[in-house]
Order: structure tokens, then sequence, then C-alpha cells
């Protein structure tokens, strides 16, 4: 099944937030930021600003009837700056006029008074200042100390990754209308309708079932709406509470550049021991987060770098800690992989460094160290059902590696101006939220009485097609055809108190939800269909909208049993909750069982670089995947195809730079590049690997969302492997990502 | 009064010649299927075509509404996605990226879409593939592989078509596309001129509405993409004269030019987008006076002359001497570049354009050489060099050409060269490179260009 929105989304007609008919009284919002990274406000005035015609109110913290707070883990970040700013980008005022343009004319009549006060921009300097979001996270395994004293070989290293725009092609933003009585209903361009509801209701100062948040879809999310959405959304809804008229905010694609985090950039230091057999007995680690001014996601984002700090080998000796370091840039936030990335890339530069200490091909250490069923993971849930080994031996036998690597070798041979790099990149990642109280969700199905049939989920469609796996559990499971079933809007009048689309989880949580409520239902109409046929009720089925006894189709329809579940009072409607089973973890502890499951996978990226000018393409990306049983090949394939873009995107060509003054200088899409088509790699095949699947997700159907972005970490090493066939001076670096300029530098490198 | 087709709709609008394309179909027009990704003409969502009568026979082009003036729509046919459906099925480019998976959060698809449809309406297509149509599309979701499947599929499917009739039959485009020929002729008669001397002149506004979208939406601009005076490409005397309004399109598909520099393809594929050749202009790209415009870099290395013009006087400027310090260049109030010429190279004279951004496709350069070298029994007879990104302005290496003179083509010659041209150079740090790298990269290209040129005399490892 095709993605239930390609009809509308190929014609146009697909509504975003910034397609919503609009009222006719509806005001434009413009944000009013920080020119400075640092320092006090000293004045600032808006009385020009004011007199523009057309404006209606600017809007400052003093305004807020509420609690002038927005932070979601930690109660650390204001909506609009009070007496300190803390990052360039950061909100101080909200200009309300009757058009964009005009508030546009106001904004840059605004006068603002700073007295600047010193700017951190790295988490290495964070940290030599003792500037923290909260106390560092620790999880260890065995005893490091002790074991790298027997090590035959132990190295140690530095690494860099930056951060990465995330790149929505919509942009933030919001929609918000009052209703009577003081409701306002909010229309938000989020991944966490729940966390928009939640803080506007706190900023308002009334209780959260005054608003109403509604999220029809996301022109992309990628976590950058998970937290992201709120202050947009609630700085309309501030204004919609004083001024009683619609308020329109869609930010501008250099605005929503400035003002939001990103992916975190890491500075981490790491040391890794071996024994003679190339067995690594310890591995210890430190990262350094760059939080950015405050906590947003961060806390939980070093979580999960510390649970994916050994990707997919088990070491029986790991010390890992993670500061979250607290700096002078946008509060940096969720992004596909939520800190696992920046955890498997230290791993894996270890790796390569101690291969190119020995002399071998980083590919023996990866192999001889992979994770085996009820290996112990630093953080104490024992692995089981693993298919990483499983994936590597296939990757290597059905794509011949072994033929690969010769053809490299020959090919390095042979060409002086153009070399080849090849890489492995094996990939293990837990689904579920860490945070075990988030593993929930519902869904509200109701069959109306022509048969027809509403679902509506605490999950946000933004690209993935969640909504289209929804529709096919729906149809499934009711017998229905689906053309039968509707997915509804992700409204929090219909489903409460959800957690965010994210963390791979949001089809496997509310997919079960469905299930569970579909199959209530199908259960009463069965009943009624039972008494219709005067059969017993196991002989019953519904299959493509009719009715069959026996295995036999009788000419009894779906609908004619929804009419006479109407007559006899049947409840057509149900309510499920989900929550997922055996998971928890101990936080004092640093110890559990955080995951459902592991998703598991393996790459081999293969590069061309051309010697001369520094340039590379990917030639090739061969996957094996563990997509569980995937109950929508074509979809899922695209969700691995797109990760994996983002992925090499993130380790190649993406490259945010703030300059010292805190100033985001990737600040257009004319100095901030993405993969374009060209620049996608030119081969990419993908094998799904033969399981049996795992009860935990989804009809066995594995998540999918994050896993596969962290192939993308092979690009940086094929790269680096073709700069050293090359020049064998070149002095191997973990300083991601691996642009044109760096790889030229490396080349000729003395 | 600004008159032009909307999909199947006659538009006759007193809005502002300056607004914007996107705003006028978004708000005014309330069509909101081209979507705002960017403002700056980097990311696609906004592409719509424009159709113009060319001898009789309607062009269609892929373009960037975010920036392009509103007047330019005058006399022409704009197509949005609203304009590309069928009734009540998808058309065939949106059935086969359907049918591949080529859509996932679907903000980016409609301009997929229009670009393709640009694609198919092209009369010939054999210069460029269907997936280069969409190289001014950028999509986050997909990672292109699909995309490039349905693109592949369509390609094939185009194979069979050739006409407009075939495209309508197949379910390419709406039937009424067939009358819009008849129905701009009858616009044409009825068109209004645009006239005003007051408002900022702009050719087609792929830089301008980039930096100054928002004044220039209030303004009735003065449109000079349009002017025919201004535009053509013509080859007398061993003279080749471009127009300055001449596009870079133009230029690519441009027979005698094409004759004169094998791979302008190739080269000119580097320079931006589909969408933004298609507007891009000669005389913007000069006025721009950005130190690494591609074809500031390109016609500096022709040794080309401006022709430039005021109400009353022409006058002619070599080229070299046009851009004076940053962003500075020699060009009075009143005046306008009108066009550019250049020598027709002789045989012995080969021409190479060299450019490394940070992404290959639709991107600035980190450094951007051009060179033409006439060797002649083993001597360098002339040396042309211009390069970008190294110094305040698109800078021609006087001191390396001069020295080039007369040398003999070797390696050892190459080599004295490069240390002339890094003592003439003088790059900054800045965020398409550090002074080291646009250094060395400087080098790599010059060494380039005698590779390429010369694969027979100089080869790169005999260059260290």
């Amino acid at each position: 099944m095709k993605n239930i929105d390609s009809y509308t989304h190929l014609r146009g007609e697909s509504l975003f937030v910034d397609d919503i008919m609009v009222r006719r009284d509806t005001l434009y919002g413009l944000v009013f930021d920080s020119p400075k990274a640092h320092g006090k406000i000293i004045s600032v005035n808006y009385t020009k600003a004011e007199t523009v015609k057309g404006v209606v109110k600017i809007f400052t913290y003093k305004d807020i009837k509420g609690e002038n707070q927005i932070g979601g883990i930690i109660p650390d970040e204001p909506l609009w700056a009070e007496h300190e700013v803390h990052f360039q980008g950061m909100p101080i005022a909200f200009i309300v006029a009757k058009s964009e343009a005009i508030a546009k004319q106001a904004r840059a009549l605004i006068e603002i008074e700073i007295e600047e006060l010193p700017v951190i921009t790295t988490a290495r300097e964070a940290k030599e200042k003792g500037s923290f979001i909260n106390a560092p996270r620790s999880f260890n395994l065995g005893n490091t100390d002790k074991v790298f004293e027997n090590c035959k070989h132990v190295f140690s290293g530095t690494v860099f990754s930056n951060g990465q725009e995330h790149l929505y092609l919509e942009t933030q933003g919001t929609y918000a209308i009052p209703m009577e009585n003081g409701n306002i209903k909010v229309i938000s361009s989020t991944q966490g309708p729940t966390s928009v509801q939640k803080i506007v209701a706190q900023v308002l100062g009334v209780a959260m079932h005054k608003i109403e948040v509604d999220v029809t879809r996301l022109g992309g999310g990628f976590g950058g709406k998970e937290d992201q959405a709120t202050p947009w959304a609630v700085m309309a809804a501030v204004a919609v509470q004083y001024l009683k008229k619609p308020v329109k905010l869609i930010l501008n694609r250099h605005d929503d550049l400035r003002m939001t985090g990103k992916r975190h950039p890491y500075d981490s230091t790491f040391k890794i021991g071996l024994d003679k057999d190339l067995n690594i007995l310890a591995y210890q680690v430190e990262f350094l987060q760059n939080s950015g001014a405050a906590a947003d996601l961060s806390p939980a984002i070093a979580e999960r770098t510390l649970f994916h700090a050994t990707n997919s080998y088990y070491i029986p000796n790991v010390n890992s800690i993670v500061h979250s370091c607290k700096t002078n840039l946008p509060p940096n936030t969720a992004f596909r992989g939520f800190g696992g990335p920046q955890g498997m890339f230290v791993i894996e530069s270890a790796i390569a460094l101690a291969a190119n200490n020995l002399g071998i091909d980083k590919r023996i250490i990866q192999e001889k160290n992979l994770l085996s069923e009820n290996d112990e993971f630093p953080y104490g849930q024992i692995a089981t059902k693993v298919e990483m080994k499983n994936s590597w031996h296939t990757a290597l036998k059905h794509f011949n590696l072994e033929k690969l690597e010769k053809e490299v070798e020959e090919f390095n041979k042979e060409n002086k101006r153009f070399k080849k790099g090849l890489s492995l990149m094996p990939v293990t990642f837990g689904i579920s939220f860490t945070n075990t109280p988030m593993n929930h969700a519902r869904a509200l199905v109701h069959i109306y009485q022509d048969g027809s049939v509403g679902v509506s989920t605490g999950a946000v469609e933004m690209g993935q097609s969640v909504n289209t796996k929804m529709l096919q559990v729906a149809y499934e499971t009711l017998g229905i055809t689906p053309d039968k079933v509707k997915l509804e809007t992700t409204n929090t009048t219909r489903v409460a108190n959800t957690s965010p689309t994210a963390a791979s989880a949001t089809a496997d949580l509310n997919g079960k939800a469905v299930l569970k409520a579909c199959k209530a239902l199908k259960k009463r109409l069965i009943t009624v269909s039972s008494k219709m046929l005067s059969e017993r009720k196991k002989d019953i089925k519904f299959e493509k909208n009719k009715v069959y006894l026996k295995g036999k189709k009788t000419n009894i329809s779906w609908e004619k049993v929804v009419k006479q579940a109407m007559l006899d009072r049947v409840a057509l409607t149900e309510n499920a909750h989900y929550k997922t089973p055996i998971i928890h973890f101990n936080k004092t502890k640093e110890k559990g069982h955080p995951f459902a499951y592991h998703v598991y996978g393996t790459a081999i990226t293969e590069v061309s670089l051309d010697c001369m000018r520094g340039t590379y393409e990917i030639d090739a990306v061969k996957i094996v995947h563990d997509f569980g049983k995937s109950m929508n090949l074509g979809i899922d394939i695209g969700q691995v195809e797109g990760a994996l873009a983002q992925g090499i995107g993130w380790m190649t060509l993406e490259e945010i730079a703030y300059d010292k003054d805190g100033r985001l200088a990737s600040n257009t899409l004319s100095s901030y590049k993405i993969p374009d088509v060209f620049s996608a790699a030119k081969k990419v095949a993908i094998i799904p690997l033969k399981t049996k699947g795992n009860k935990m997700a989804i009809k066995k159907s594995k998540a999918v969302g994050e896993p596969p972005l962290m192939y993308g970490i092979g690009a940086y090493f094929a790269i680096q492997r073709a700069v050293k066939a090359f020049n064998p001076k070149h002095k191997i670096k973990f300083h991601s990502p691996f642009t044109p300029e760096k790889v030229l530098m490396s080349l000729y490198e003395k | 009064m600004i008159s032009f087709i909307l999909n199947n709709q006659t538009i006759k609008t007193t809005a502002k010649s300056g607004m914007t394309l996107l705003d006028f179909i978004r708000e005014d027009q309330q069509l909101k299927g081209t979507k705002i990704g960017c403002r700056e003409g980097d990311c696609g969502a906004c592409t719509v075509l424009v159709g113009s009568l060319e001898n009789d026979r309607l062009i269609y082009k892929s373009i960037t509404s975010c920036i392009s003036p509103l007047g330019n729509a005058n006399g022409k046919h704009i197509v949005t996605i609203e304009g590309v459906n069928l009734e009540e099925k998808l058309n065939v480019a949106q059935q086969v990226m359907a049918d591949n998976y080529a859509t996932q959060c679907g903000f980016c698809t409609p301009g997929f879409i229009v670009s393709i449809t640009g694609h198919a309406l092209k009369q010939e297509n054999t210069h460029s593939s269907c997936s280069d149509s969409v190289s001014g599309n950028i999509c986050r979701c997909t990672g292109y592989k699909s995309i490039e499947k349905a693109t592949n599929v369509i390609e094939e499917l185009l194979k069979k078509v050739d006409s407009l009739e075939v495209l309508v039959a197949k379910g390419f485009v709406p039937a009424y596309f067939k009358t819009i020929p008849k129905k701009l002729q009858q616009l044409q008669t009825s068109k209004h001129s645009l006239q005003t001397t007051e408002g900022t002149i702009i050719a087609n506004g792929t830089d301008l509405y980039v930096r100054h979208a928002d004044r220039l939406s209030l303004e009735e601009v003065q449109l000079i993409g349009d002017d025919t005076s201004l535009k053509g490409i013509e080859i007398n005397n061993g003279i080749c004269k471009i127009g300055a309004s001449t596009t870079v399109t133009e230029i690519a598909e441009n027979k005698d030019l094409n004759k004169l520099f094998p791979k302008l393809k190739s080269f000119l594929k580097l320079v931006s987008s589909e969408q933004i050749r298609n507007m891009g202009t000669l005389g913007g790209n000069f006025v721009n006076a950005s130190p690494i415009g591609d074809m500031s870099i390109f016609f500096l290395a022709l040794d080309s002359t401006l022709t430039i013009r005021n109400k009353s006087n022409t006058r002619e400027l070599a080229f070299k001497k046009f851009h004076q310090n940053y962003k500075k260049y020699d060009l009075q109030k009143g005046e306008l570049i009108t066009c550019i010429s250049f020598k027709i190279p002789d045989e012995n004279t080969k021409f190479n354009f060299e450019k490394v951004s940070k992404r290959t496709h639709l991107d600035i350069a980190s450094v951007n050489f051009a060179c033409r070298i006439s060797v002649l029994n083993k001597k360098i007879n002339k040396a042309m060099f211009s390069i970008g990104g190294v110094a305040a302005i698109p800078k021609v290496l006087e001191k390396t050409n001069q020295f080039l003179k007369g040398k003999e083509l070797t390696k050892q010659t190459v080599k004295q060269a490069e240390v002339l041209l890094q003592s003439e150079i003088s790059p900054i740090d800045d965020v398409r490179g550090t002074i080291e790298y646009k250094r060395l990269l400087a080098r790599q290209l010059f060494f380039a260009h005698f590779v390429e040129l010369y694969p027979n005399e100089i080869n790169l490892s005999s260059l260290f």
C-alpha cells in the first residue's frame, strides 16, 4: 500500500499549517530576537515599532498571565527573555500586525541595548568553565581501569561531530484561533501536540482543557518539531488570549535557521583497549554534548548517547560519561537518532584508530567484536533475538564484500588521480522511549452507522507514513477494505496525554492501540453477526466488507452488520490504551531493560575521490536491514533511503558554522547545504534481513525511522580510507563533516 | 496592468509588478499548492512554469516563483501545480511518483511535479534528463532514490512523446494546454506594456530578490528581462556577442556556443540549478559583482568586452576593468550593460572552467576558475586565467597570464606559474572555506586546467 496521502501530496492539495484558510480578522506575528549571544538587556525601545501603521501590539514577558516558562524536562527556558539573553536568536518580543510585511517593518525599528557578557560556543570551553545543564550521567560495566592494564593495545583519541540543521522543508508554524469562553484552538506543525497543549496552558495560566491542539500533518519534522514547535504556538496563543483574534505565525526560513536548535555537536575523548586477538576488552569514553543555552531535550539525548556508546559491539568493560554542556547557542534538540549517532561515531572512530595504528583493516576489529545473543549492554539489558552477526554476514555474502574489496584495491593501484574507499557500518539501535513512562499510546476508533471508520491516534503524520500503517492495522483487523477507513487529524480532544511522535516507536505504540481497539469492535460485531446468522461466533469472519461463515461468503455485508449493531444499541466506538510491557530502567543504578527490542543492520559504503579537486561521490551504499516482518516494505525502504541520505549529509557536506560571537554563519540555504539529487549515493541497495520478526513490534514490523540514519556514518570512514590510499602520510582525524575542504587538506597533508 | 494566463485562467491585475510571483499565487489567488520553503531560490518548493511564445511555439521553463517579479509574468502562461492536475486522477508523472513511493511528507512534492512537467513539455528532450530537471528541488525525506526511479520511468515514457497533443492524450498535462497559444496571442494584442522609469532595474531577479524581496515587493520595478534588444547570441566576423539579459540556459542551449565550447553544458551544469539558470542573466551576474560570480569568471577568461549604454551614449569597456573593488564596479547612474562580446578563439586555443563547492551542484563556489590558453608548437602563445573566491573581485591573474606568455608548456612552467598565482590572490576565511583551503584549491584547479586541457603534456602526479 502506498502512502495514503500520495494523491493529495502529488496534486499540491495536502494542507499544511500555512495553507489553511484563515479567518478574515487574522493577525500575523513575527518574533523579535536577540542580536547578541549573551548579555544583559539594558533597554528595549518599542516606541517607533509600535507606531507603524498596522501594528496591533508587541508582546513581551510582561504580557504573560501564567508562567514565562517553556522548558520541557527542566524549567530553564523563558518564552521571552526578561533581563538576560543567552543565545543569538533568543525570542524577546512578539510583534502582532495586520500583515507579516508590516511586522517586518516594525521589527527593524526596535532598538535594543545589551551589555555583552562572555560567549561560550563550544562544549569544551563550557566544561572548562563548569557550565552545565545538569549533572553528568555515567553508564558502566566491568572494570575498565583494571582491564586497560592488561590490554595488549591501548589507543586514545578525540572526536568531534558537528551539529545538523533539520531543514524540514516546511518551517515552524502555527495558527491559533479564539473559541468561545476563552478556549483556544491551536493548529500547530508539531510532533508533540500534548506538550504544545501543556505549555500553552502553563504560559497562559489556564487549564489544559481550554486548549485544543490539532495537527493534520508536518512538512518534515526529524525531531526538530518535537519540542521546538512549542514556543511559536505559545506565542500565538498568548496573543490570542489578549487580542481575542486569530494569530498566525509561520517562521520564515532565516528566522527558523537562526532561532531554532539543531543536532548537538559533540566533543568526545576515548580510550580503547584490545587484546592480542583484537577483542575489545575495555572502552572508556567521555562525551561533551553542546546543549546550547537551555536544557530542551538535551538530558534525554545525552542519555541515548550512552545507550549507544558501544553500538553493535560487545565490550565487557565500559566506562562512559556524558556532560550536557551549557553554551550560548540556541538550545540544541532532538534530531533523528537522538544522540545515538554521536555515540556511535565515537566508537567507530576508536576502532578506526586502532585499526590504523595496527595497520589492519577496520573490518577485522569490527567483525571480531559484534554483539551476540545474551551479551550484556553497559546499561544492563541482556541482548536477545540478536540479528547483528546475521545482518553482517548476510551483507558480506550477498554483496560479495571480498570482491568489492579486491576491486577497490586494484582500482587504487591503477589510478593516481582517483581513489576509492570502502567501509562497513553495523548498527544496533534500541526501540522505546528511554524514559519508560512515555511508552504508551491510545487510539479512538469510531465505526459510523454507514460502516465507514474513523481512526484517531496520538501519532503525528510527518512523511513517515505512520497514518498509512495505522490504516493498514485498522482495515486488516476489522476485515474491511482500506477505503472504509479514514485517519483523522491528531487532536488533543480526541486522544489526550500523548507522547510525542518520536523515538521511532510511534507506529508500534499507536498501532498496538489501534489493533486493540479494532479487535474489541470486531468482537462486538461478530456477536451481532452471530445473532443475525444464528451461528457460532468462532465460525464467523469479516473479510473485505463481507461476512464469512465457516470460510464461505454470506450475503451479509459489513454495512448490514453495522446497521444491525446500531439497532441493537451496540457501542461502535472504542478507545484503547497500550503500554509497552517488560521495559524498565533504574536511573539511580543506570541499569535496566529500557528497550522493547533492538533494530540491527549493516551497510557497506563505497566512495570515489577526485584527488585533484578534493571532491567525492558516494558510489554505492549496500545495506542489509532488519525490518522484522515489514508491514509495508515500500514505505520502510523509503525510510531507510531517507535516513541514510540524512546520515551521509551529516557526515559529509552539512556544516553548521557559528562564529566566536555565537552568530550562525550558515544562516541561509545558500550557505547550509543538504544533499541534492546529484549528491545522493549513486546506488542504494537495501536487502531485508530474513528474521522471525519481533512480537513487541506492531505486526512484527520493526521500527524504522531512526536506525538507518547511522548507516551514513560509513561514508566518513570510506572517505577516510580513500584519502589514506592517496596520501599515506595523512594522520587520520575524527572531525565530521568530512567536507571537500577537509578532504583536500588531508590529501595534501605533509 | 499585468496580464497573463495562470493555469487556465486569464489574469489582469494592478498588483505591484515588484511583488513576488509566489505571493501573488498564494495570497492573491489563494493557490496553496505552491509552497514556501526558503524564499531564496534554493529549495524549489515554489517552482512554477513560465510558458512564453517564441516564434508561435510555446516554450516552458521552470522557475522559482519566490524570487521572480510578478511583472515578468506579463504576456506569459504561468503554470502552478494546480494547473497540471487532471480532473479526477493523477497525471502520468504524479502516478509514477506515487508508484515509486517518491513522496513522503509532501511539502516539496508539488515543486518536483512542476519541474518534471516542465521537462515533459520540452519539445526536445535530448540535452538534459528528467532527473536534471529537478536539480533545483530539495527533498529532505526521501534521499532521492525513489524520485530518481520515478524520473527514469518518466524519461522512458516520454520517449514516445513528440508533441503537445500526445502529452495531453497520454495524460501528462490537462487538455487546456492546447488552447494556451491562442489565448496568449489574444492576450498579446491587449497587452499593456509596463512602463516605468523609476523603480529598481531588474532582469529576472535571482539575486536582488534573495536580498531585497520585501522592499521590491512594494515597487513598480523596471523589468528588462524580456527586452529583446538586450537578448540574443550572435556571431559575426569572428566576434561573439551576447545580450546582457540572455539567461544561462539560453547560453547552455545555444548551438554555436556549444560548438565553440564542447563542454559548455557540463560547465554550466555547475552553475546553480535548472530553475535559476532559466532566470539568471549574464548582466545580472556581472552587476551582482560577487567575487565568485560564475559567469563573471567564465567571461573574464574570454577577455570579453562590455557594451554599456545610457540614454544618449554607448561605450565599450574591457570586462576585466569593470569590477573595481568589492561590489564596486564601473557603471554610472542611468547606465545599463547591453551586451558582452569576445573574440572567437582559434583552433589552437582551449578553454576550461573549474568550480569546487561544498555541494557540487546548486552551490556557491569555494573557488571557481576559468582559463583560455592558446598553445602553438608547445609554446604558450597567450594565457588568460580568471579566478573567483580569492579576492575582493572576480580576479584576472594578470601577472600569471603575463608570465605564461611565450613559455614552453612544461610542468616546470606550470609549477613556476602557480607560485606567481599565489602571490596574486588574497583569499579570506569565510563560510566557503579557510584561507589555506582556498589557496590549495587555487593551486589544484590551476593544475586541473592543464591536466584537463593538455593531458599528454601535463599529468597531475608530475606536478608534485
